[in-house]
């Protein structure tokens, strides 16, 4: 915890070129960049998640025909970069001024062999763990934008994580709570 | 002070009379109203009552009625293509200046500037631009003149400074002499007599955004000394 950071640029509402122009709402596309390396299958696979969650709170119809961009750049990974990642959609959604309809947060959980969660795992114990789940959840009443696992576990245990998860998004929307209000206090 | 996302419930001091507006950062879901953007609330009690959120942006999205700033981009025949920093150019026709006839046409050249206000900014059309109020009068819109500096800030410093009797304006107007236009879509232009007392202007300008008002007079103190 600490040490993962991403670094996010959002554009928009800008003009959309006319084979990617949506008539009735914004397009969103997001880029996502490794540190190291070219993008490849895994980015491409975080980019379509995040971009699904974004559009979910995006209120895209105020926008029509216009292009949205979010470019996030990996500056350090050790480890929740997925969440990581939706956390800085979110705040460079927020400090944009784009309408959105509810804030989100990502929390990762990371299932142990014996069974004990732990949420926003370092690489080690991600590596170590049986299931690793990353959910976005949304600022009016918890509810999940998005969920995605890697390895194998049971519903009640999806469940446990899941209770987890909502109680930890509550610190991080405090989070972005005092990072605002700070920024408006100038 | 609100996160996004969340029921606000009115304090009871706001009597809900009549009518309320609903600015910007606020639309109407079902019964209520659901907070869009991130800010300050503020209230303003004359007439019906309206709510807005104070946000800060950089992003212009063109709005009726608003002044601003535009770049000429092309002629294309009877209208003039102006960049205005939205998503998409708006459009201006060579009709809409202060005693323009078929005649007697404009004298616009591409890369020139231009102040004026949106006649039709909706999300559904091509934003439209005139330099003419309702009365035909052109009260100060148009071409903007030669020389002087056009730069781009953040639309909060924009409507502070379009506040009736800003500080920032009348500490400057204490210093030299200057033109000044500011547009809604975050554009300054500034002229002064010499080219060093025009970019001190943009210096002091870009850097109010983040000065304090102590900051900002110990600043203009030391100018002032020189």
């Amino acid at each position: 915890p600490g040490d993962t950071s991403v670094l996010a640029g959002l554009y928009g509402p800008a003009e959309a070129k006319v084979s990617k122009e949506l008539p009735d709402r914004a397009a969103l596309e997001v880029l996502l960049r490794p540190k190291v390396g070219l993008p490849g299958v895994l980015e491409r696979s975080r980019e379509q998640l995040l971009r699904q969650t974004c559009e979910a709170v995006v209120l895209g119809v105020l926008h029509p025909r216009t292009a949205i961009s979010l470019v996030l750049q990996v500056l350090s990974d050790a480890g929740s970069l997925l969440s990581c990642c939706l956390n800085a959609a979110c705040m460079a959604l927020l400090d944009a001024g784009l309408p959105l309809t509810a804030l989100f947060c990502g929390v990762t959980c990371a299932l142990q062999p014996d069974g004990t969660i732990l949420l926003d795992p370092t690489a080690r114990q991600e590596q170590e763990a049986r299931a690793i789940l990353t959910f976005a959840i949304a600022s009016s009443e918890r509810k999940v934008l998005m969920a995605t696992t890697k390895g194998s576990c049971s519903v009640e245990e999806m469940q446990q994580c899941l209770a987890a998860a909502q109680r930890a998004a509550t610190t991080i929307f405090q989070f972005y709570r005092n990072s605002v209000r700070r920024r408006y206090s100038k | 002070e609100d996160a996004e996302g969340e029921r606000l419930r009115l304090s009871a001091g706001a009597a809900p009379q009549g009518r309320l507006l609903c600015g910007p950062g606020l639309r109407r879901s079902g019964a209520g109203l659901l907070v869009t953007t991130c800010g300050l609330l503020r209230h303003r009690p004359g007439g019906g009552g309206a709510f807005w959120v104070d946000s800060q942006q950089k992003r212009y999205v063109p709005v009726k009625g608003d002044h601003v700033i535009g770049i000429v981009t092309a002629k294309a025949g009877d209208v003039f293509r102006l960049d205005v920093g939205g998503s998409e150019p708006a459009s201006l026709s060579y009709l809409a200046f202060e005693g323009a006839t078929k005649r007697n046409r404009p004298n616009v050249q591409v890369g020139d500037l231009i102040y004026g206000q949106f006649v039709v900014a909706n999300k559904d059309m091509e934003p439209e631009m005139v330099c003419i109020d309702s009365s035909g009068k052109s009260s100060g819109m148009g071409i903007i003149g030669q020389d002087g500096f056009l730069f781009k800030v953040s639309l909060g410093l924009i409507r502070k400074l379009l506040a009736p009797k800003c500080e920032i304006i009348q500490e400057l107007s204490q210093l030299y002499p200057f033109e000044l236009v500011i547009g809604m879509n975050g554009r300054i232009w500034v002229k002064a007599k010499t080219v060093q007392q025009t970019l001190i202007i943009v210096n002091i300008l870009e850097a109010c955004e983040y000065m304090t008002a102590e900051q900002r007079k110990q600043a203009l103190a030391k100018l002032s000394g020189n």
